[in-house]
């Protein structure tokens, strides 16, 4: 920091001949005035930039944070409110179509069941056509069955005393072999 | 001679510094003790823990200054 | 030097050239003409540069405070959220110590509080001149606050102001003696106010030149910059916290004048 050398009566009372400082370059009272006058002239210049414009704007900027803060607070709470709303309705509608769609379930499945039931019954009465005109065949086939046997029987019957060599009457024939299929 | 007695006088006013700086240690030190049993309340008393501080630091400053006159101001 | 009458003073050997250490601590404090040869008388009105780093300091108060929220930014830039922080720092701490009523004086404390913090952080800059290294300076600071705190006491509450003196708590017979004491170190404030923030940076930034001049011996030179970088370091917290404490202090005697019941 040292400058250079400078003409001793040219130096103040605080600064030696070699430029150094004598003493405490704090306490030398030739500078005392010239400080005093800046320091002053600028903290008043620096009081009035900060209290007529930089203070106020900074207030403003965090009032009007504050504010926007505030009021988006107040938007999100209405959009939350309208969310809510939203899944209400949306839990609403998908408990109604649950409900619908239970219903058309329901009334299909009724149907579906009649359509089944309508079937099956047909198809019982079908089946029951069918059988009793089986049964009523299988009684006309054992009928004819059993007047064949009776025939045959017969036949069979006189062929055999034909067969033996015996000539029999074939009322007589009939009569025994009657007798033999009801015996 | 005289000059010479100064700075002896300059050195003995220097051991208010070290002085101060056991002051200052003490206050920290009390303050973290504190903190540590109190978490909670410690962040309130940074102030104050401060100013504390400064008092402990201005008695040391004065010796400081005391050693600078003799020093350079004598 | 060689022909000056050997050692005789002490601070000319303080300064002595012949070889060996150089100390030149204090010379960083000296107030010299920014035009003009050096040595030059200083008048009042003088430009020194004292004036350059005070206008500086100036500048940069007004480049934060006022350049900075030029933007009025909902969402504030990295100057404005600097300078909104500065505010809410000083503001919030004004309300807390101060109360509620202290806050008419929120733009006073603000401007102590924006000029000693950058004036201390550009006297860290190398070469500059610390302008709240000098007592002349402080003690402005610091009467300003003493005079206006003072008188405001007075306004406030007229006579009754000097209750803050009388300390009603104590026991009836200690009282004078605790008053003596009161009074005493209300005076002592304006000089422990103003000494504590010169003090603090004149001392910092002589123990770095200390440690500078250790660096012309080529083996401790080492420890020479590791102890410079160290002290900045201490410096830069201490340039804050002077500033900070400076405030607070102001805050706390801004209380007792408005509130100076025990």
């Amino acid at each position: 920091m040292a400058t250079e050398p400078i003409d001793a009566e040219m130096a103040g009372a605080c600064v030696g001949p070699n430029g150094s400082a004598i003493g405490m370059p704090q306490l030398c009272a030739d500078w005392v005035g010239n400080q005093v006058v800046w320091l002053v002239l600028a903290l008043v210049a620096i009081y009035f930039v900060l209290d007529r414009v930089a203070l106020p704007r900074i207030q403003a900027i965090l009032a009007e944070r504050q504010g926007t803060i505030t009021s988006d607070l107040a938007k999100a709470e209405e959009l939350k409110a309208e969310a809510d709303e939203a899944e209400k309705a949306y839990e609403k509608a998908l408990a109604d179509a649950r409900v619908e769609a239970q219903k058309i379930a329901d009334e299909t499945r009724a149907e579906i069941r009649g359509q089944v039931e309508e079937a099956q019954a047909k198809a019982d009465a079908e089946i029951a056509a069918k059988t009793a005109e089986s049964e009523k065949q299988i009684a006309e086939i054992r009928a004819s069955a059993l007047s064949n046997v009776e025939v045959v029987a017969k036949d069979t019957a006189e062929a055999l005393v034909a067969a033996l060599g015996l000539s029999a009457d074939k009322a007589a024939l009939d009569a025994a072999v009657d007798k033999r299929i009801e015996g | 001679m005289e000059g010479d007695l100064a700075h002896i006088g300059a050195g003995l006013a220097a051991i208010g510094s070290g002085a101060a700086a056991i002051g200052v240690g003490n206050v920290a030190g009390n303050y973290l003790a504190g903190a540590l049993r109190n978490p909670s309340a410690a962040a309130s008393q940074t102030a104050t823990l401060f100013i504390g501080i400064a008092f402990a630091e201005a008695l040391g400053i004065f010796a400081f200054l005391v050693s600078l006159l003799l020093m350079f101001a004598v | 030097m060689a022909e000056t009458t050997g050692a005789a003073n002490g601070a000319e050997a303080a300064h002595g050239e012949g070889g060996g250490l150089v100390f030149h601590p204090m010379d960083q404090f000296i107030v010299k003409p920014l035009f003009g040869s050096a040595g030059d008388p200083v008048g009042w009105l003088t430009v020194t540069n004292v004036t350059l780093w005070i206008a500086l300091a100036v500048l940069c108060v007004i480049a934060l405070m006022v350049l900075g929220t030029s933007g009025r930014g909902i969402v504030p830039g990295r100057v404005q959220s600097v300078a909104e922080l500065a505010y809410g720092f000083v503001y919030k701490m004004v309300e807390d110590v101060s109360g509620r009523d202290g806050v008419k004086y929120f733009p006073y404390i603000m401007t102590l509080f924006m000029f000693i913090v950058f004036a201390n952080f550009l006297g860290l800059i190398p070469m500059a001149f610390t302008t709240t290294s000098h007592f002349a300076v402080t003690v402005v600071l610091a009467l300003a606050v003493f005079l206006t705190v003072t008188a405001l006491g007075f306004i406030k509450h007229g006579t009754k102001f000097l209750q803050l003196f009388w300390v009603s708590s104590a026991p009836l017979a200690l009282r004078p003696v605790l008053a003596v004491i009161e009074v005493i170190s209300y005076f002592v404030r304006p000089v422990s106010h103003s000494i504590r923030l010169a003090g603090n940076l004149m001392a910092g930034h002589a123990v770095i030149k200390v440690f500078a001049g250790f660096a012309a011996i080529a083996a401790v030179s080492p420890l020479s910059v590791v102890a410079i970088t160290a002290m900045y370091g201490l410096e830069i917290l201490v340039a804050f916290i002077q500033a900070y404490v400076f405030t607070i202090l102001t805050c706390v005697y801004l209380k007792d004048a408005l509130h100076p019941h025990h």
